[in-house]
């Protein structure tokens, strides 16, 4: 029981398949409070697909997926599973930051409306306060005075970074980056990263889909390598990543190092 | 290779005889079209002025456009009346048309196949159907339900009842005829318009905790107007002209009026024009007010919004100075 208390999210053999593809076959994986957990692999491995079942953007078939001790999606009553409301799941969510590989801003709104926007509608805190607060945010990840412009006046790398903010002013006890860099342009990748770091410094427990393995070495405290659908190896990143015991991992790495 | 003082090349610039070809034939097309346009005719009778030696005669003429009558009738107010009531009609069938026409999209939208499906069979009749035959059913629908009852379905129990033809004028019927068919062509413009919006947006929405109402609400929606505005556009100026089919039920709007002017003093043409300048009349402030609208939807999507034709005339204006060196330009420049 210590030992969950301590977990932020805990997945016990969880398993995902679409129209008869099995795409996860058992994922077990624990993440501490605090923590950040790097999931690397190739494409297709179903490292987004575990990432969307923590916030319940994907429902999971079978197995256990719990967050902040709480089972995901379903509530255990008499020893019964039943599936939760929108309400309630969509509350859920609202504590679980994502930050997607295409940023996906709100097009129509700005750069502060954007980070508005949940705390307004769904936390329902004071517009006033909700644009104090974006601001703020927007001066963490370094775009300080960008409040007005649009999500297509900026860069792939501001907009990921409002992005992050966006995620942030829901205050959550948990963020999920789903390839937050992949759709970069190589030099504006470090802005991104530079943001995560700090992020990652001041204690919060992150999930983080790379391919940037000297992220994932350097802030990782455990990095877990996802190979058509199962955990092939995981463990203390610096480990991992220089002796690869499994053969799929040493190929995979030998490619993208 | 020569150049100018500046560097750029001076270059003889290609001869498109064809194009000019075109432009003299179309110039050609709008000098008739004006002519016969502004043409008189002799109406056969001579006007003749002083007397003896002095008197001068000359045939009398008169435009073959009639205009005078047309503009005698432009502001009648029985033309005037009905205008009013093609507005009326169009304002309120849009109206009707656009409330169901989203809610059908959203249903044919939505995961479940009851919900999607009577969209979609709602589409495919009132789409399917003429729409002078709605109009004339809706005229007539006192045949197969004289009376109009609020009660409990599938038993006897009513709370009120009406006549049907007390309460249901042919002006009504024509804007329901004409608003649930204009459902039918909104709910496709609409579906277009949401499906539009990339799926990501729904899922950057989902993420931070909004529920679906709130995501089709505030993200989805807003995005979608960008695509749904202008054929919407579209879709008004062509109901202010369809409403003119409600003349065939005895709703007086403004071919109505015309009809009726010109069947008691058989000037068919002149009242013919009246009511066609009044149509162009309305799609122009239409299209006006279409063209706003877009460049408020489309806020966002481009880096910078197209400008508006004020700023665009203002600019070519400015362009056909600058071409002209003269002593304004030159006074411009200095006092700058």
């Amino acid at each position: 029981m210590s030992e969950t208390a301590s977990l932020m999210v805990e997945a016990i053999g969880v398993r995902k398949h679409f129209a008869g593809v099995e795409v996860l076959k058992g994922v077990d994986l624990k993440v501490g409070r605090g923590d950040v957990a790097c999931l690397i692999g190739p494409s297709g491995s179903g490292k987004s697909t575990f990432l969307r079942c923590i916030n319940h953007l994907e429902k999971h078939d079978a197995g256990e997926l719990l967050v902040d001790g709480q089972l995901v999606g379903y509530e255990l009553r008499n020893g019964k599973l039943y599936e939760r409301n929108d309400k309630q799941i969509c509350a859920e969510r609202a504590r679980i930051g994502m930050v997607f590989q295409r940023f996906n801003l709100f097009q129509h709104l700005t750069v502060l409306e954007n980070i508005t926007m949940g705390q307004v509608r769904v936390l329902r805190v004071r517009e006033d306060a909700a644009r104090a607060r974006a601001r703020e945010l927007l001066e963490r990840v370094g775009l300080a005075g960008r409040d007005g412009y649009y999500p297509a006046q900026l860069s792939g790398g501001q907009q990921q970074r409002v992005a992050i903010a966006r995620a942030l002013a829901m205050d959550p006890k948990l963020m999920l980056f789903d390839e937050p860099t992949s759709a970069l342009d190589p030099e504006l990748v470090g802005e991104v990263l530079d943001v995560m770091r700090d992020l990652a410094r001041s204690g919060m427990t992150m999930i983080v889909v790379t391919h940037e393995m000297g992220f994932a070495r350097e802030v990782a405290n455990t990095v877990y390598f996802l190979d058509a659908g199962i955990i092939e190896e995981w463990g203390d990143p610096r480990e991992v990543l220089a002796h690869p015991s499994s053969p799929r991992l040493q190929n995979f790495l030998s490619k993208v190092l | 290779m020569s150049t100018d003082g500046d560097g750029s090349i001076k270059v003889v610039p290609v001869r498109h005889v064809g194009r000019w070809v075109g432009v003299a034939a179309a110039l050609v097309v709008v000098a008739m079209i004006v002519h016969t346009l502004l043409s008189r005719l002799p109406t056969g009778q001579r006007a003749c002025q002083g007397t003896g030696a002095s008197r001068v005669c000359h045939a009398v003429t008169e435009w073959r456009f009639s205009w005078d009558i047309v503009f005698h009738y432009f502001t009648t107010s029985e033309i005037l009346h009905g205008l009013l009531i093609t507005l009326e009609l169009t304002v309120i069938a849009m109206a009707v048309g656009i409330v169901l026409g989203m809610v059908l999209a959203v249903m044919r939208l939505s995961p479940n196949r009851v919900l999607s499906g009577s969209a979609w069979t709602y589409t495919w009749f009132f789409r399917g159907t003429p729409v002078l035959v709605q109009l004339l059913v809706w005229f007539n629908i006192a045949i197969l339900y004289p009376r109009i009852s609020l009660g409990i379905p599938f038993t006897a129990l009513s709370f009120f009842s009406v006549h049907t033809n007390t309460v249901f004028t042919p002006l009504e019927a024509a804007c329901v005829a004409l608003g649930l068919n204009e459902a039918a062509y909104m709910s496709e413009i609409a579906r277009a318009g949401l499906l539009s919006v990339d799926e990501g947006q729904v899922e950057a929405a989902t993420s931070i905790g909004m529920v679906r109402r709130q995501t089709l609400r505030y993200v989805v929606m807003p995005q979608a107007m960008r695509v749904i505005i202008p054929p919407t556009g579209n879709e008004v100026i062509s109901m202010l002209k369809t409403s003119s089919l409600a003349s065939v039920i005895g709703v007086i709007e403004l071919l109505g009026a015309a009809t009726n002017i010109y069947s008691a003093n058989y000037e068919i043409m002149p009242l013919l024009l009246t009511a066609s300048l009044w149509y162009l009349v309305v799609t122009t402030i239409l299209s006006i007010g279409q063209f706003y609208l877009e460049r408020y939807f489309g806020r966002g999507a481009l880096r910078t919004p197209p400008p508006t034709p004020l700023q665009r005339m203002r600019h070519d204006l400015a362009g056909i100075v600058a071409k002209f060196p003269s002593r304004r330009g030159l006074a411009g420049a200095v006092e700058r």
